[in-house]
């Protein structure tokens, strides 16, 4: 007797079934309706979003906030090129994500057919690998490659297209297996030899600094690094993608470096003589201009993507590793190396009295963003998750918030891409049932996705939202204020339109406003009680407010904007 | 600045080109030829990559990221063998016929068609003998001249 024959859209959900998927997210349409038809049997959970953008900021919200692959479903054409803007956003920030795309019918392909996107070529520079299926056969093992590729390295979206009739063609189920891809070989484990000169190189140093960013959260690697840090005494500054993989708080941790970053933690690289930059990428807005960044300083630079190493900054040493070997090696070979770095933390702790971030927050003026953030730190949950959108109010949570632990710090680090706080928290959300998730947005970025707190209510994801309400692009205006002679070209939006908490209402949430200090703390008690619905906060803010300190962009780390009467210094 | 070839081996699939090049634009980075042709492994294509990119290391890791791109070599131009092909059309006439004819001969390229007012001609060689050829046919009037891109092999094993 012959086995059993699976559909292609069967053989999509059993895979994701076998790979252990248990939520998805996602928005049907004609060439992927075959796939949605098996889902409707399968005990993996659909999550239906509003846009397919939203659906993509779901999965990747799911994925920071695991650590595991985030799964999203789309359809041909505008579903896919819908996708684009997650997976460039997923490729920046090294999220591990899988994508699967309806396409038309194999042999309506490039004939322009209806809902007909080149998804492949679309997506070639928006993924770290994709896939066009040509038989059904091959769905499965194709599905378990992309997840092994989204996964492991340096993490990224994979996207798979798949034509309708190849969903519709019946084969039997060939249980897949990893084999070598001659192509793809990841390096883990770093050269002992490059692991012996960075000890040396860390031996010698009076100044070194550990500047740490989102490969520690990738490689699970903070307990590592929190030995590595706290054994030898080492300061460390972490990047906003790294927030949270050494603990603010701890008298070691200086926080985020560069463009809005704690101005010790930025000076601290400019006068160190040694950084071991691990599981970061030596971004423009951590280095403003790398001709004067760390001058002063030797590079260990340890990363898993050989691409990151020498392409902004040429290392002393370079490593190619996984970061948690790498850390592991350095401490072993480190081992009992007395470094004296007492002076150099006295100095960086001098500096960190003498500026320490400030605001300004008046007892009957508008709120400020950091005041708010503080009070609502006091309430939530150690371990709820923080998800930003982008802007004024990204940096100032980045700035103003105590991160303990990893993974409860999520936003879109690398594109800036508005609109990711709200679906990125229902991913968080469905991830963590049982976690306060915290969508803390700006009214702009609230703006782009909104809809998705459609999604939140109707699939009883209870998250979290404060939109800070300034009634303008706060960083754009920002900008025009200091480069462009307060010409507010096209930045204001308006304060009183949407009606924040009608809007929440209306969309099976509650809404609630604060406009005054003394509101605050009620607000944020009431918000925090309400369990079983998305609770929507409207919080008032200045929109005079501007973030400091400042490097402008291209600057020098050297010169460090610390307040409005500062901006004179440009 | 001096040239840099990269010998590229890759997956024989669909879009491994287009992978290629669009990592090659997406980086800004410019090449001066390009060449793909099959190999003598089943499954595996080879492309020579010809550039002057002081950033070749930027080119090598970024192309090594493409899971179709299996491994690449930078070869060592003193123990590179290169060679291109070139398919050249030049106008001629009852005066020039002969003087065409001889030149490009004396410079190695094979007439492989010649009619009252053009003739074509094949020649394979380093693209600094193909370039003489041109310049030596220029005065003639080249109606069409097509190069395939250079190929290179290394010489020792």
């Amino acid at each position: 007797m012959s086995k059993e024959k699976l559909s292609g859209a069967e053989l999509v959900v059993r895979s994701l079934e076998y790979m252990n998927i248990s939520t998805i997210f996602g928005l049907p349409g004609g060439a992927i309706l075959p796939a949605y038809d098996p889902l409707y049997d399968s005990p993996i959970r659909h999550i239906l979003a509003r846009h397919e953008q939203g659906s993509g900021h779901m999965a990747e919200g799911y994925a920071q906030a695991t650590g595991e692959l985030g799964v999203v479903i789309a359809t041909s054409g505008p579903g896919a090129t819908n996708l684009i803007t997650p997976l460039t956003n997923a490729l920046m920030d090294s999220t591990p994500l899988l994508a699967i795309t309806g396409q038309v019918a194999s042999e309506a392909i490039g004939n322009d057919a209806f809902q007909e996107a080149y998804t492949v070529g679309l997506t070639m520079a928006a993924t770290k690998h994709n896939y066009l299926i040509t038989t059904a056969e091959e769905i499965p093992q194709v599905l378990l490659e992309a997840k092994h590729i989204a996964t492991t390295g340096r993490p990224g979206p994979v996207l798979v297209d798949i034509p309708k009739d190849i969903l519709n063609q019946k084969v039997e189920w060939i249980e897949p297996k990893l084999t070598e891809m001659p192509g793809y070989k990841p390096t883990l484990e770093p050269n002992p030899k490059m692991i012996s000169q960075a000890a040396e190189l860390i031996k010698q140093s009076k100044k070194p600094i550990l500047y740490v960013g989102g490969g520690i959260i990738h490689s699970k690697a903070n307990q590592e690094l929190f030995e590595l840090a706290t054994k030898f005494k080492i300061p460390v500054v972490t990047t906003l993608m790294g927030r949270g993989a050494f603990p603010d708080g701890n008298e070691l941790c200086f926080e985020m470096p560069g463009m809005h970053g704690n101005y010790t933690a930025t000076t601290s690289i400019q006068k160190s003589d040694l950084l071991i930059a691990i599981g970061v990428r030596f971004d423009d807005r951590v280095t403003a201009n790398p001709k004067f960044f760390a001058q002063n300083a030797k590079v260990i630079h340890a990363d898993i993507d050989p691409a990151e190493i020498g392409k902004i900054r040429e290392p002393e040493v370079p490593i190619v590793g996984d970061a948690k070997s790498v850390i592991t090696g350095l401490i072993e070979k480190l081992a009992d190396t007395d470094l004296n770095t007492s002076d150099w933390l006295d100095e960086l702790n001098q500096m960190k009295k003498e500026y320490p971030l400030s605001y300004d927050q008046e007892e009957k003026g508008p709120l400020k963003v950091p005041f708010v953030l503080e009070e609502l730190q006091k309430l939530a949950d150690d371990d709820a998750i923080v998800v930003s959108g982008v802007g004024q109010h990204q940096m100032w949570i980045s700035q103003h918030w105590n991160f303990t632990s990893p993974n409860t710090w999520l936003n879109s680090g690398g594109l800036g891409t508005m609109g990711y706080s709200l679906p990125a928290a229902i991913g968080a959300k469905a991830a963590y049932p049982d976690r306060q998730i915290l969508a803390l947005d700006g009214d702009g970025c609230f703006q782009m996705t909104c809809q998705e707190l459609i999604t939140a209510s109707t699939e009883n994801i209870p998250i979290k939202i404060v939109v800070f309400n300034n009634g303008n692009h706060g960083m754009v205006r920002q900008w025009q204020k200091i480069f462009y002679k307060n010409r507010f070209s096209a930045s204001e939006l308006t304060h009183h339109t949407p009606d924040y908490v009608a809007l929440a209402e209306s969309m099976g949430a509650t809404g609630l406003r604060m406009i005054e200090k003394s509101d605050v703390k009620k607000v944020f008690e009431k918000m925090l009680e309400i369990d079983d619905k998305p609770v929507l906060v409207e919080c008032i803010v200045d929109p005079e407010d501007m973030v400091f300190p400042m490097v402008p962009a291209g600057g020098s780390n050297d010169v460090v904007i610390l307040n409005e009467d500062d901006l004179k210094k440009l | 600045m001096s040239e840099r070839i990269l010998s590229v081996l890759v997956e024989d699939k669909p879009g491994v080109l287009a992978r290629v090049a669009s990592t090659i634009s997406r980086r800004g980075f410019n090449i001066n030829s390009l060449a793909v042709g099959p190999t003598n492994i089943e499954g595996r294509s080879k492309m020579t990559i010809v550039t002057e990119l002081e950033s070749v290391e930027q080119v090598k890791k970024q192309l090594n990221k493409l899971i179709n791109v299996i491994k690449i070599v930078e070869l060592d131009p003193d123990n590179t063998i290169e060679s291109e092909v070139l398919l050249l059309k030049v106008s001629i006439n009852k005066d020039t016929q002969t003087s065409v004819i001889e030149k490009a001969s004396l410079s190695g390229a094979k007439s492989v068609d010649v009619g009252q007012d053009y003739a074509v001609f094949e020649m394979t060689g380093s693209s600094k003998d193909l370039d003489k050829l041109e310049n030596l046919l220029k005065p003639f009037g080249i109606i069409e001249m097509i190069r395939g891109g250079r190929i290179a092999i290394q010489t020792k094993l």
